[in-house]
């Protein structure tokens, strides 16, 4: 293996056979490659389903009032489903087992002014607890306080998009703004990992918005964080068990889906993790179908090298050279090339990932990336079956009677 | 090619003692190549012995086969065979790399032998930058560079005008005017008579076995 005039011998070879090296070795390298690239974006896609709910607490319940699409206890169909005050403090009683904190959420669209700065914004009305189901991260200042709802104090907490609006370069901490022509005094700024569109709203406590709209106790819809420690199954309990209660006091047919709908945060990650499992699984064998590709391609390449050199074969042969000489020297030179061009592809691929990084964020292929050991696995698995490709038609080649391989065409 | 066997030799009673110069001559299907090849082991017989120097050739395995070819036995091809992309010295070299001798003897050795044959200042070429003559002067020295027992040439002027075969047969009487056993395969008579021994063979035996008075051509070679 080591032996210094056999490696000259093969470089020679190599060096003379331009094309059928670059053949092999092409055929190699792209389909390492393909294949780490592949792999590569599958672990891509994963990232990019674990980073949708890298923003939400997943630990919620989120709940949604519909339409009744039943009649029921002397109720028409079609009733719109309202929630108020009372159905949180109620949740609150009825659940205190599975419960952790609850929040409502009543959105509106307001023209908000500082000084000169005009500009419309979508405002929250919320609760202290949204700030944890948000995972809304405080820049300056502070997040909505219990306080503020008992006393229905006119504040709010802006994005930091909508500090950058307005306020330039003021700190926008105790200035007061104009949400839908009242003043709102700003008691802090806050960030959000989900982008802009998180980064441009406004919160300000329920009690104020419902004050402000002729002191109703009416909620868009609400959320619910339950203990994290609670199993899957008891947070599939808690979801049925919530549903059940809101449809009895609702008045809504226990059979009808539409009066309530609830969105289970941690019900729905499970799903798309198993989404982006089966991804994974299909680009894997996408990832397995090029390496076979690629073992073909390199089987064929190997028949054909092997036939091309058999008269040359059969010479050496002629001259001396050992059947054992003959596969060495071919098998040795398609390891060679396999290895050489196979490392090339590897690197290539994985420098390629290396420098997707988010670009590919549309096609919802964050950061990919591949095991340096899967990477590694599959490059060995194609060397060893180009060595196994080269060694069949090389095996046949050096017992092939030279005065066969000789023979004139 | 196939599994489908074909009986060409049928019986072939033959001695052929150091030093001698012999042409196998015969028309195309008479058998003169498979003799050849089978005293090259390069081809097997089905029955039969052959004893080269007092070694018994029979049922060899590959390995020994080409370490024999390699030590005792020399070829001459009518399409030359030359490595189209090693240069002459590097063909040369080739069954001294099979021997496994270091590579400075060997591209010594080659070097010398192609001088021999005359061709030492083209020694870097290609087989595709030389004349037929050549290339098989160039064939003609690697067969001799392994220094082998016997020389087998099949064909040698096959593909060469007279002028060059004239050339290459002289080459092949002054390797055998210094000791060395060679056998030629012919079609052509006057070829045959630049040797010491001519053997017929027509449809697998032989028909004539003769000793002439050889015709020597002019040694100096271009």
């Amino acid at each position: 293996m080591f032996n210094r005039d056999r490696w000259q011998e093969i470089f020679q070879t190599i060096r003379k056979n331009k094309l059928r090296t670059l053949l092999s070795g092409f055929t190699v390298a792209l389909g390492i490659f393909i294949f780490i690239v592949l792999f590569g974006f599958g672990n891509g896609l994963k990232n990019s389903f674990k980073q949708f709910f890298l923003d939400d607490a997943t630990n919620t319940l989120w709940v949604y009032p519909g339409l009744t699409s039943k009649p029921y206890r002397g109720f028409k169909a079609n009733r719109r489903i309202e929630f108020e005050n009372n159905d949180l403090e109620d949740i609150r009683n009825n659940f205190e087992f599975f419960l952790e904190d609850i929040t409502p959420r009543i959105s509106r669209r307001s023209i908000v002014k500082y000084k000169g700065e005009s500009d419309n914004y979508s405002t929250r009305a919320v609760a202290p607890a949204h700030q944890y189901m948000e995972k809304t991260i405080m820049m300056k200042g502070r997040f909505i306080h219990q306080d503020d709802l008992s006393n229905k104090t006119k504040i709010v907490v802006i994005g930091r998009l909508v500090a950058e609006d307005l306020f330039k370069d003021e700190d926008p901490i105790g200035k007061y703004i104009e949400v839908g022509s009242i003043a709102f005094k700003v008691v802090g700024v806050f960030q959000d990992q989900s982008g802009d569109r998180e980064e441009r709203l406004i919160y300000m406590p329920y009690t104020t918005r419902q004050l402000l709209e002729k002191n109703n106790d009416k909620i868009d819809y609400f959320i619910v964080s339950f203990r994290p420690e609670m199993g899957y199954t008891s947070t599939l309990a808690f979801e049925r068990q919530l549903r059940l209660f809101l449809k009895n006091k609702k008045d809504i047919d226990p059979r009808d889906n539409n009066g309530i709908r609830i969105r289970n945060v941690a019900d729905q990650i499970r799903q798309n993790q198993q989404f982006a499992s089966v991804l994974q699984i299909i680009v894997a064998f996408v990832g397995i179908g090029t390496l076979i590709a690629g073992i073909i391609g390199i089987s064929n390449i190997m028949v054909f090298v092997v036939k091309e050199r058999t008269k040359e074969l059969g010479v050496r042969k002629a001259l001396g050279a050992t059947p054992k000489n003959v596969i060495a020297m071919v098998l040795q030179e398609s390891i060679f090339i396999t290895t050489l061009s196979g490392v090339f592809g590897m690197i290539c691929g994985i420098f390629l990932l290396r420098n997707i990084g988010d670009r590919l964020a549309q096609f919802f292929i964050i950061d990919p990336y591949i095991e340096s050991i899967t990477a590694m696995i599959a490059t060995v698995l194609l060397i060893i079956f180009g060595a196994i490709a080269g060694y069949i038609p090389a095996k046949r080649a050096a017992s092939i009677k030279p005065i066969v391989a000789l023979r004139d065409e | 090619m196939g599994d489908s066997s074909l009986h060409v030799l049928k019986g072939i009673e033959l001695q052929i003692a150091e030093g001698e110069l012999v042409a196998i001559m015969g028309s195309s299907g008479s058998g003169k190549s498979t003799l050849l090849n089978i005293l090259g082991m390069l081809d097997t017989a089905d029955e039969g012995e052959y004893r080269l120097d007092k070694v018994l050739i029979k049922d060899l395995t590959e390995t020994i086969a080409a370490k024999y070819r390699n030590l005792f036995l020399g070829f001459v091809f009518q399409s030359f065979n030359l490595i189209n992309y090693k240069n002459a010295v590097e063909n040369v070299a080739l069954p001294l790399y099979y021997q496994g001798l270091a590579r400075k003897i060997r591209q010594q050795k080659a070097l010398e032998y192609l001088d021999k044959v005359g061709l030492k200042e083209w020694a870097t070429h290609l087989p595709s930058e030389l004349s037929g003559g050549q290339k098989q002067r160039v064939a003609i020295a690697r067969a001799m560079a392994s220094q082998p027992k016997v020389l087998l040439a099949d064909e040698p002027t096959g593909a060469l005008d007279s002028k060059t075969s004239n050339e290459v047969m002289g080459l092949i009487q002054q390797i055998n005017r210094e000791g060395k056993t060679i056998l030629v395969v012919t079609h052509e008579l006057d070829i045959a008579h630049m040797c010491k021994r001519i053997i017929t063979l027509k449809d697998g035996i032989i028909v004539e076995d003769q000793k002439v008075d050889q015709i020597l051509v002019d040694t100096h070679v271009q």
